[in-house]
């Protein structure tokens, strides 16, 4: 991971990188193969893939945790019920009344939710249940297959639409170049939170009905398509600078003397050019994205209730905190091994196939 | 510039009564709209009218300072006003402390790169940049402000002293706000800055001051660092603007400090257009001003960007 100056600045110097990486052994190799190569080597962020892939899969496992670990349903409220810890019978939910404490009667609050039972409830309330009785452990599970689905969905639709409009600007320049980047702009100008709010608020009134699109307020696809939109900016700008710059390139010149045509020229040349760019920044914008939803849900202009999602969670369990810790706490150290675990993977990534690439992202 | 901050106001409209479709007068109103209201609206958006006609209304209606929010009838306006002093106590703290602590966190990762400091400061920014503002404020409050539970209560639970009332209250109550808004900016800075450095140290012209024979301080403080910061600058021209003018939402949310992200913040859940409108089109002010500062700043600092 820590490369030293001259490292760094040698990766784009054929020479010295062949010096660096076996001499001949590299002739010949497409920078596929030699990223794949320095990829493999690169341990620490191989072990951090292996992490977000536990993550993921863990999360898409979720039905199967609710069917033979904890038997209660991820909305499943159950504020009267009672589960076993070691034989005894105890409140999933605690009741207020009052308590003989050394002879002394004490006022108890009630309204506690039940803390982490790990194994001793058998399987039931594993990290505890929130103030509704629901369990923190199946939540957090289908609360990350929403957050996991925004984050990688929203990512995938922004990078598409960027890539697309970089195309345009970069190849036809011009009027339509000026109009690209006027948009990207205008959307840079958006603080991300706020304009995310903006619209997310915007469309949960009463959702989006326009042409064949029809979404209704409380869809996953309301926070979806608001990320996809505020982060769209942020990968166009770096990569219309790159295919501008690859414009006035020989190979181009050659493709149009072939009579490659602009569609042809901006997907199968100048896209395969940009392509480990896009790779890098299509990782960095899905750490991003989740943690957009995180913010966006926790202020209520996100995901809506009673579906879960990290952010929901960490904004029910806010006024429990010091209660019932379990329901903030969680979602929390999930988000932030998943959002460091692409963060790991995604400089690796750049280390070995662009260690230009840089981008700039704020949440507040 | 005016004309991006037209544009803007045109996507604040476009957002806020295009975007959704149904009846743009009852969805102002909110959920507790009244008819009156509903119909007031419609005549004062004057929505029997064109768009342009509704789009300059929009416009006029912030500019006069006559905008109202429907669910409490108080003016948008004098609300991000009352908002500022918190927005801005937090906004100029918070940049103090990240472009500080970021560049000398990126420069020592820099100097020492590949030895152990540097190597746990990059671990330490990564770590940073991923944790989710809302939590870490929530985390941070819990075990270190009021009497959460923790036992620890070396911070007063969230609020906003103003600076005029009492200045040492002012400072206690936003030590912890400050933090929590400074670590992601930290980590984010200490990275772009230890690779533009360690870009810049391959540069000819450091070699040259190599072989002039100066001290090795010198160039990293006159030579290096002032170039690798020019990016630096942009970016955090860009951040402290979107902080000032109400980006910091959540961090403002978390620790209760009624300022303009606040704001905005509450009218998410009545569904409460208008403040949403207002304090968006001027946090995009904010960075649109600022976006020029920018670029001034920059013909300052960069020469080459002043010849070409």
């Amino acid at each position: 991971m820590a490369t030293t100056g001259q490292e760094e600045f040698t990766l784009d110097t054929a020479a010295e990188l062949a010096a660096k990486e076996g001499g001949s052994q590299i002739q010949g190799k497409s920078p596929w193969v030699l990223a794949g190569r320095r990829m493999r080597r690169n341990y620490v962020s191989l072990a951090f893939l292996g992490i977000f892939l536990l993550i993921v899969i863990s999360c898409l496992l979720a039905p199967l945790y609710v069917s033979q670990v904890s038997h209660i349903p991820q909305n499943d409220v159950r504020t009267g019920a009672t589960v076993v810890e070691h034989g005894k019978t105890v409140n999933v939910i605690s009741q207020g009344g009052t308590k003989i404490v050394n002879g002394v009667p004490q006022i108890v609050f009630g309204g506690v939710p039940i803390g982490a039972q790990w194994g001793a409830a058998g399987g039931k309330y594993v990290l505890g249940a929130d103030e509704l009785g629901r369990d923190v452990g199946t939540r957090l599970l289908y609360g990350g297959r929403n957050s996991l689905f925004i984050g990688v969905t929203s990512a995938a639709i922004c990078t598409t639409l960027s890539v697309v409009l970089a195309l345009l600007a970069g190849y036809f320049g011009g009027i339509v170049d000026w109009i690209i980047s006027r948009f990207f702009d205008l959307v840079w100008a958006f603080p991300v939170v706020l304009l995310g709010i903006a619209l997310g608020t915007a469309l949960s009134v009463n959702g989006f009905h326009h042409g064949p699109i029809n979404v209704s307020s409380g869809s996953l696809w309301i926070p979806i398509g608001v990320i996809s939109f505020v982060f769209i900016p942020y990968i166009g700008r770096p990569l219309r600078g790159q295919v501008l710059a690859l414009r006035n390139r020989e190979f181009i010149e050659a493709a149009t003397a072939q009579g490659a045509g602009p569609v042809r020229i901006m997907f199968s040349e100048l896209l395969p050019n940009v392509a480990s760019s896009v790779l890098v920044l299509f990782t960095l914008i899905v750490a991003n994205s989740i943690l957009t939803e995180v913010g966006l849900s926790f202020l209520g202009a996100g995901v809506q209730l009673p579906n879960p999602s990290w952010g929901t969670m960490i904004q029910e369990g806010s006024k429990l905190l010091s209660t019932a810790p379990q329901i903030s706490l969680f979602p929390g150290i999930a988000i932030a091994l998943t959002v460091l675990s692409l963060n790991v993977f995604g400089d690796g990534l750049r280390d070995a196939l662009d260690p230009r690439a840089k981008i700039r992202i704020e949440h507040g | 510039m005016l004309l991006v901050l037209l544009a803007v106001s045109f996507i604040v409209y476009f957002i806020f009564i295009v975007i959704p479709g149904g009846d743009p007068a009852q969805r102002i109103a909110g959920k507790v709209a009244t008819q009156a209201n509903i119909l007031a609206i419609r005549k004062k958006l004057g929505l029997d009218q064109s768009f342009i006609v509704q789009w300059y209304d929009l416009v006029k209606a912030l500019f006069t300072a006559k905008l109202v929010s429907y669910s409490n009838q108080t003016n948008v306006v004098d609300q991000i006003k009352q908002g500022l002093p918190a927005t801005f106590s937090l906004a100029i703290g918070a940049g103090i402390i990240w472009f500080g602590f970021g560049v000398l966190v990126g420069t020592i990762s820099a100097v020492t790169a590949g030895r152990i400091s540097d190597r746990a400061i990059t671990a330490l920014a990564l770590i940073g940049i991923s944790m989710p503002v809302a939590w870490l404020g929530l985390i941070l409050r819990f075990f270190l402000a009021g009497d959460g539970g923790s036992g620890v209560s070396w911070f007063p639970d969230g609020g906003y002293v103003p600076l005029s009332a009492n200045p040492a209250q002012w400072f206690y109550h936003l030590i912890l706000p400050w933090l929590t808004l400074a670590v992601l900016f930290i980590g984010f800075y200490g990275r772009v800055l230890r690779s533009n450095i360690l870009d810049t140290i391959n540069e000819d012209f450091v070699r040259t001051a190599k072989a002039k024979g100066l001290s090795s301080r010198r160039i990293l403080v006159k030579h290096v660092l002032r170039a690798s910061l020019i990016p630096i600058v942009t970016l955090f021209g860009l951040d402290f603007a979107s902080v000032l003018g109400g980006g910091a939402i959540i961090t403002e949310t978390v620790y209760n400090l009624h300022g303009v992200g606040w704001y905005a913040a509450q009218s998410i859940a009545s569904e409460d257009l208008p403040p949403l409108m207002g304090v968006t089109l001027f946090g995009a002010m904010f960075i649109v001003v600022f976006s020029l500062l920018v670029d001034i700043a920059y013909a300052y600092l960069d020469p080459r960007i002043r010849l070409s």
